[in-house]
């Protein structure tokens, strides 16, 4: 049905053919019957467009191709229709829609306008905000859809913008462009038509891709031999699998047709990036919205915040209670109609028309009525406000100074705003481990040759031997002898050896770094890359001169090692690698690289040494290098590895094997054809890298360290202190992993590590899992931790999830090990749909993290070091990981409670507006009169008492942030949804209730017996009674708001009381004047009338007094009696030199003198001090005493705060 | 690291654009709004702060209250039901609808003497005024002499819109159910006859209502003629331009008229009926003694279990006779206070504990 509207109103494009046929260069055939197909042009339009429920099928694309007429989601043209209808597909604008139509149809109380009105505000405003996002969409995809682009067009190169690109067009794209479209490659300036590619920011892969051109384009490599290109391509439609292409090239040579297979190795994707190659050119074969980029575009806002689930639940509960009013009210007035006395007295007959339509029919549009009169306890404008709160709430997160990174020049970044308020209810932290508690800044620390372990000190290798360095301090003398003790394992000393050994040593030195810098696909910025290598041995200035450019960090952190130690690699060009040893250069030509992969876990190159030797030389983690190896000192190098993972060190081995020419050629031609293989290339692929990598002699092993970011352990300190559980997710190695933990403060030693590792079959994980259960039973007073690794959880997650989650439920902190993405996703999911249904938080920096962050209630990303993948697939991007407490604890609390409040207090104050009309209808016989005035009915929500809420849910801070970050225990307070459990909504719904009765019964009591309440004896009506109780109402409604609002700025209190003074002003003037075009005069000077009277004046007072009282007695006792956590916290006096330093800052005028004492203030309290507070703490604190070995290996900077 | 630190602050520091110009930092702005440091007043409601409100409130309301009530107390107020469902009562006899025109006479004493002006109400229970198809039956424009209306009534006023082919004039059910018993007020004085109480009709109506929401259709000529082309609601005996004798009290700017058309909030009601003006100030404008009310009765009310009243009362500034506004004040105020004493104990117990240890958390 949607779909078929959708259709009408142009959102998707009709029914295509399966496949399509693409002549290159926009050659069509000279003759026959050939109508062009159309495709779309190459316009990236990021709005969001509704997806299809009922087609699955369409499901896949959330973004749909558009018409080609259309320029962005909203033309000029259509905005009205497709604004409505996308309105109008909210459950609750179409409520009151029908709302509205009833009352169109059928003879109501109120007139249409009292729902129409609001409703057409409601969808004004939304329509508003969202033509403001589509603008912003609009520019930036204009930003990408004017890049300029060379293509080829009558036999020149024409420079066009992006968003002209057509399907058929042969784009040139320069090295290190991006794709502005799907092309099928067609030839490249290297010979055999390949080119490399990195599609980082489409899949997170960061390593080179090769792919080829058909060898009859691949010759074509200048504009002019394209232009006399004749060629076809039929492929498939678009689709969103970023893997699969399957199409083929007819292509026409001296009358002569050849057909060649296309494959996904000749698509190159919109948003990848040409590497190490000059040029291609390729033939665009999807553009716009049909690119797979596109396609893959997820729509961000598919989370659902847990206050927006319990805010349809209390929709439900109210619709409930509206159907119950409208059926007890209905059944009532036909018990009175019984007898005509009631229902048709002499003075009130009925038409004939009334008399004699049919009773079904009757107590139907009865029915209705009663639901159109009281449909207003439904809050129209609720979602309106709410999506407004977010929408306006969320740019505080991003003005944020505190969230501001200084260094890195990133302020926290918001992608979604519906999430605000979950950051306050965070109970599972899942956090990756590299570039989120880390740096992701690489440090080439120690390394181990041959079984002899080194230390890089100033670019100088430094045997770790009883022989202690000068340079070296006290510090690693203990760290060594500490770890010594630790691990009760010797270093295997080398020393007193002979000079041969000593010339073996050196020998395999050299082949050890000619491997690091010869084994990566670092590339080099071609800055001069002469005049390096001149320099001594030690050269410490040659890294910053070479500008080293690594998809990982490891590998620039290992090539720079080596350039400093002094083999140094200067560059490849072509298939030859230079690298200058001692000053002297050699050039390696380089024959195949065997691309890293996350299943093989190394990677490999097979170079040619000057003196004509073959080495295959491979590195990859110690798990799939060593195996393989069968030469070199494979167990002592095993022991260093795991040393240098306790430290917290990332481990790679290094490995190499001389090839023989007979055995090059071997290789040689299994690699050719397994990388021109049609078929099942990826399997061949990986077979064929399994036969060469093989017969490995270990040369060593290197250990990289990756600093821990600022202030991570009191982060996470906090977050536990919170009551959030901290699960670190990472793909490295156990023992790393592990001693990260602990130097992060995530394990501390007095935790009872448990251990669910290498296990191999069910019954044995399972029999593990039962073990650790008992010991968490047995022991339940000291804290647990846990840790997992990959293969573990796998078979943990398949038979025993209940256990599992019993043993980690009772963890206080777990770390997985050895992950893949996916399962950091799926322990995500694990935990999300256990029984208490938990609201997660990952954090992740990288692209493997991008699942978690989807997965996850809330996604964090951190602006790191590898791309933007994570950043830009998360709901929230922040610079650092420290600043997760201030987005938790401060914003996260404060969102929740102005959220929360904000939903209260709409039902809250619905009810008071709708129940004294229900309970009117007692008094008039269910006839649906309304108490109030049309115009107030309407005004009530969107005028009167909207204001003040939307304030409160903006400004409201009902702790001192200061606190709130130095009280993290206070993020208790809010935890489980605390503020919009049933029982603080029963509260809130009671107390409307008791309010309305208040209203009502007061100005009952207050009439008697219809006494004149003027001084000159006339009387009130049905309407100055009405207005009586809605001008308590008014006020009292606002000013119970103000006794919720604890942070009274001026922007407050202009709202509140303007609110209140508005509405005496509105009254005084639309009962001033009989309005000519209002059909009745009811209010004409009702309200002054009211006013004039003494007795109201009073009446109001007590009625307002008396409803508040309740509320404040309630208020005074829980706070005396009971008092939270919160309350007592709000006693506290905020640090007054903080307070007083930020209020300087707000007020003095230059920005200048500002920053500097903000600064001062920052050097102060913490800016400098974390290096300071991260040792001081190592020592004073007994949790970390032992970790010092951790720290000590950390770089030994003295800050000079 | 550090060195960073440093190096990085210093160029901050000084001009904005100083790393070369190109480096347009992200920097948010540092200003109070932004960084949620607005200056504000952060009240919390302890049991300190509310303490002396709920005192003051205590205090203040109890006087209020006394005073209101006591004012109340001072009003003079007599209600007579004449319905006469009772058969001893002497308007039973009008019940049947064979009696036209039917007049009764009751009696009553005055213990008191009312001082003052003194206000004649009608009364009317059971009567519904604020049924909705009630309410809404009316038209405004031909109220406020609107000429098209007047010809051409409101479709909300059916079935009362039309009576053979006529516009009716003023249309709608609640100009037709008009109140239309008359009611005599006599003294029995020491003379033998009974004296006459004057009645004043006019200023028995909102002031806006009588000169600018009804008005008479436009144009000089007698009454009659402007509503020329209308017919009288169907139960009404006279035509609306014979309402009343007086011009400036007549057709639709007829006071008792216009009161009527303000309809009642709750199906217990009273109308002003007529007032009865002081004289001087050395004679009570009603003296105690016997009088007897005087009806002429048309109404009908017995068919929905109605009863009619009439009252006579006196007003204070705040209006007539009702102890509920003192009586909540007073209420209010009590509680007030002694929720505030209740609050002191508690405070003085709690003290203790809650500044201590408590609150570091």
């Amino acid at each position: 049905m949607w779909c078929w509207i959708r259709r009408q109103l142009g959102f998707d494009p009709p029914h295509q053919t399966e496949t399509r046929t693409i002549y290159i260069a926009n050659r069509f055939p000279q003759s026959g019957l050939y109508t062009p197909q159309k495709f779309i042009d190459n316009r990236i339009i990021s709005s969001k467009s509704p997806e299809c429920n009922s087609q699955p099928h369409i499901l896949e694309p959330l973004v749909l191709p558009l018409p080609q007429e259309n320029m962005f989601q909203y033309t000029v043209w259509n905005f009205v229709p497709k604004t409505l209808f996308e309105q109008f597909r909210r459950v609750a604008n179409f409520y009151f829609l029908i709302i509205f139509l009833v009352q169109l149809m059928i003879d109501t109380p109120t007139s249409p306008i009292t729902s129409g009105l609001p409703l057409f505000f409601v969808i004004t405003v939304t329509a508003i905000k969202q033509g403001y996002e589509d603008w912003l969409r609009h520019n930036s995809d204009n930003e990408v859809n004017g890049a300029p682009v060379y293509v080829v067009r009558s036999g020149g190169l024409v420079k066009t913008r992006s968003k002209n690109v057509r399907v058929g067009d042969i784009v040139r794209v320069a090295k290190d462009e991006i794709f502005p479209a799907d092309l099928v490659l067609l030839s490249s300036d290297r010979l055999d038509g390949s080119c490399h590619v990195t599609t980082a920011s489409l899949d997170g892969e960061t390593n080179l891709k090769t792919h080829v051109a058909v060898p009859e384009t691949a010759v074509l490599q200048t504009v002019a031999s394209l232009d006399t290109l004749e060629a076809v391509i039929e492929c498939h439609q678009p689709e969103a699998d970023l893997y699969r292409f399957t199409g083929q090239m007819m292509i026409t040579q001296q009358l002569e047709e050849i057909l060649r297979p296309l494959g996904p190795e000749s698509l190159l994707l919109r948003g990848a990036r040409l590497k190490n190659t000059k040029e291609i050119f390729g033939v665009a074969v999807y553009t716009g919205m049909e690119t797979k980029m596109a396609l893959n575009y997820k729509s961000k806002s598919q989370k659902r915040s847990a206050v927006e689930k319990s805010m349809n639940t209390f929709l439900i509960i109210y619709l409930i209670i509206l159907i119950a009013e409208a059926i007890i009210s209905t059944i009532l007035k036909y018990s009175w109609q019984a007898e005509e006395k009631w229902d048709e007295p002499w003075y009130n007959q009925k038409t004939e028309h009334q008399r004699n339509s049919s009773k079904i029919l009757r107590f139907i549009s009865d029915f209705l009525a009663f639901l159109v009169l009281y449909n207003f306890i439904i809050p129209i404008s609720l979602y309106v406000t709410v999506e407004m709160q977010k929408f306006l709430g969320s740019f505080f997160i991003g003005w944020d100074l505190d969230l501001y990174h200084e260094e890195s020049d990133q302020k926290a970044q918001v992608n979604t705003s519906d999430l605000n308020e979950e950051l306050g209810q965070v109970e599972y932290v899942f956090t990756d481990k590299t570039g989120t508690l880390t740096e992701n800044e690489m440090q080439f620390r120690e390394c181990s040759i041959n079984g002899i372990k080194y230390q890089e000190s100033n670019g100088r290798l430094v045997s770790e031997g009883p022989t202690p360095d000068s340079s070296e301090g006290p510090f690693y003398r203990n760290s060594l002898s500490h770890l010594n003790n630790l691990s009760h394992l010797t270093t295997s000393s080398s020393f007193g050896t002979s000079l041969e050994n000593e010339i073996e040593l050196i020998k395999k030195h050299d082949l050890f770094f000619k491997a690091v810098s010869l084994c990566h696909t670092v590339q080099i910025s071609n800055v001069q890359t002469d005049g390096i290598g001149d320099g001594p041995w030690q050269s410490s200035l040659a890294p910053s001169q070479l500008e080293y450019y690594a998809s990982s960090p490891d590998e620039k952190a290992l090539v720079e090692a080596a350039a400093r130690i002094g083999i140094v690699f200067i560059g490849n060009s072509e298939d030859t690698m230079e690298v200058k040893t001692l000053g002297k250069l050699e050039r390696y030509k380089l024959l195949h690289v065997l691309e890293f992969d996350s299943d093989r876990r190394r990677m490999s190159v097979i170079v040619q040494a000057p003196s004509g030797e073959k080495f295959l030389f491979a590195k990859g983690a110690e798990s799939s290098v060593l195996p393989k190896c069968i030469g070199g000192e494979i167990e002592t190098t095993r022991i260093h590895v795991d040393e240098f993972a306790l430290k917290g060190l990332r481990t790679l081995c290094i490995a190499y094997r001389q090839l023989t020419s007979k055995e090059y050629e071997d290789i040689d031609r299994r690699l050719f054809e397994a990388r021109t293989a049609l078929q099942q290339r990826e399997e061949k692929l990986a077979d064929v890298f399994q036969f060469i990598e093989k017969d490995l002699v270990l040369l060593g092993a290197t250990a990289v360290e990756d600093r821990l970011q600022d202030k991570v352990p009191e982060t996470i300190e906090a977050l536990r202190m919170a009551g959030i559980k901290v699960w670190v997710l990472t793909g490295d190695k156990h023992e790393t992993a592990v001693s990260v933990s602990l130097s992060c403060g995530h394990f501390h030693r007095t935790m009872n590590i448990l251990e669910l590792t290498n296990q191999k079959s069910d019954s044995e994980c399972a029999e593990q899992l039962r073990q650790l259960a008992r010991r968490i039973e047995e022991d339940h007073v000291i804290q647990h931790g846990l840790v997992v690794d990959g293969t573990s959880l796998s078979l943990a997650l398949r038979e025993h999830e209940k256990l599992f989650m019993d043993v980690c439920r009772n963890c206080s902190a777990v770390l997985c090990c050895r992950m893949a993405p996916l399962q950091k996703a799926k322990v995500i999911r694990l935990i999300k749909i256990s029984p208490e249904k938990p609201i997660t938080l990952a954090v992740g920096d990288g692209a493997n993290d991008v699942s978690m962050i989807q997965e996850a209630h809330v996604g964090i990303g951190i602006m790191g070091k590898e791309g933007r993948q994570a950043a830009r697939n998360s709901d929230y991007a922040i610079a650092r990981f420290k600043f997760l407490s201030k987005l938790l604890f401060v914003h996260g609390h404060f969102y929740y409670i102005r959220i929360a409040t904000l939903v209260q207090y709409f039902f809250y104050k619905n009810v008071c507006f709708i129940t004294p009309q229900f309970l009117y209808q007692f008094y008039c016989l269910f006839s649906q009169q309304t108490l109030y005035d049309s115009v107030y009915l309407t005004l009530y929500n969107i005028c009167f008492t909207s204001l003040p809420i939307l304030v409160y849910s903006l400004l409201e801070q009902h702790i001192d942030p200061h606190i709130l970050q130095n009280k993290p225990t206070l993020y208790r307070d809010i935890s489980k949804n605390r503020q919009l459990s049933i029982k603080t909504f029963l509260y809130w719904t009671i107390l409307g209730f008791s309010h309305a009765f208040i209203f009502f019964f007061g100005s009952c009591f207050l009439m008697g017996k219809d006494i004149s309440l003027l001084g000159n004896g006339q009387m009130f009506g049905n309407w100055t009674f009405g207005t009586l109780v809605f001008t308590v109402m008014v006020i009292t409604v606002t000013v119970k708001m103000a006794l919720e609002t604890h942070f009274w700025t001026w922007i407050n209190h202009f709202v509140t009381w303007g609110s209140i003074i508005f509405y005496f002003v509105f009254s005084f003037f639309y009962g001033g004047i009989l309005w000519p075009f209002l059909g009745s005069q009811n209010m004409y000077f009702v309200f002054i009338q009211l006013l004039s009277s003494g007795s109201a004046w009073f009446a109001i007072i007590l009625m307002v007094v008396t409803c508040l009282f309740l509320d404040i007695v309630k208020k005074v006792f829980d706070r005396q009696l009971h008092p939270t956590n919160t309350e007592k916290a709000q006693l506290i006096k905020t640090n007054s030199s903080v307070k007083c330093l930020d209020s300087m800052c707000c007020f003095s005028e230059g920005e200048a003198t500002c920053a500097s004492v903000g600064r001062m203030l920052e050097r102060v309290i913490g800016r400098c001090s974390p290096t300071h507070v991260s040792r001081l703490w190592s020592a004073s604190d007994p949790f970390y005493t032992n970790d010092r070995s951790i720290l000590t290996l950390s770089t030994m900077e003295s800050s000079t705060c | 690291m550090a060195m960073n630190y440093n190096a990085k602050d210093e160029v901050d520091g000084g001009p904005p654009c100083a790393p070369g110009g190109a480096a347009k930092t992200r920097r948010p702005d540092n200003t109070a709004f932004k960084q949620q440091r607005l200056p504000a007043w952060q009240p919390i409601l302890t049991a300190g702060t509310v303490l002396p409100t709920f005192f003051i409130i205590g205090l203040i309301f109890i006087p209020i209250g006394i005073g209101i009530f006591v004012t109340s107390n001072n009003i003079r107020e007599i209600e007579i039901d004449y319905t006469g469902t009772d058969p001893s009562s002497p308007c039973s006899k009008c019940l049947s609808p064979d009696v036209t025109p039917c007049v009764c006479t009751i009696n009553f004493t005055l213990e008191q003497s009312f001082e003052g002006n003194v206000f004649m109400y009608y009364g009317l229970s059971n009567f519904y005024q604020n049924h909705r198809r009630y309410v809404k039956s009316r038209d405004d424009s031909q109220l406020n002499g609107d000429p098209s209306a007047l010809l051409n009534p409101s479709k909300e006023c059916e079935p009362y819109r039309s009576n053979e082919d006529k516009p009716i004039a003023p249309c709608g059910a609640i100009a037709n159910s008009m109140f239309n018993d008359t009611l005599e007020l006599f003294l029995i004085g020491n003379e033998s006859y009974p004296t006459l109480i004057p009645l004043k009709k006019k200023g028995i109506a909102w002031w806006t209502d009588k000169n600018v929401k009804f008005r008479n259709p436009p144009g000089g000529e007698p009454l009659e003629e402007l509503f020329k082309g209308t017919t009288k609601p169907v139960n009404w005996v006279k035509p609306v331009y014979r309402l009343d004798s007086e011009s400036d009290n007549n057709g639709f700017i007829n006071e008792d008229f216009i009161v009527w058309m303000r309809t009642a909030a709750l199906p217990t009601f009273r109308k002003l009926y007529r007032l009865i003006e002081r004289k001087n100030d050395l004679h009570p404008t009603l003296p105690a003694g016997r009088y007897y009310l005087n009806i002429t009765y048309n109404y009908p009310v017995h068919s929905f279990d109605g009863r009619k009243r009439m009252i006579l009362s006196t007003i204070s500034w705040m209006g007539g006779k009702n102890p509920f506004l003192g009586i909540a004040y007073i209420a209010v105020g009590s509680i007030s206070f002694l929720l505030g004493v209740v609050l002191l104990v508690i405070n003085h117990k709690y003290r203790n504990s809650s500044n201590t240890a408590d609150i570091t958390i």
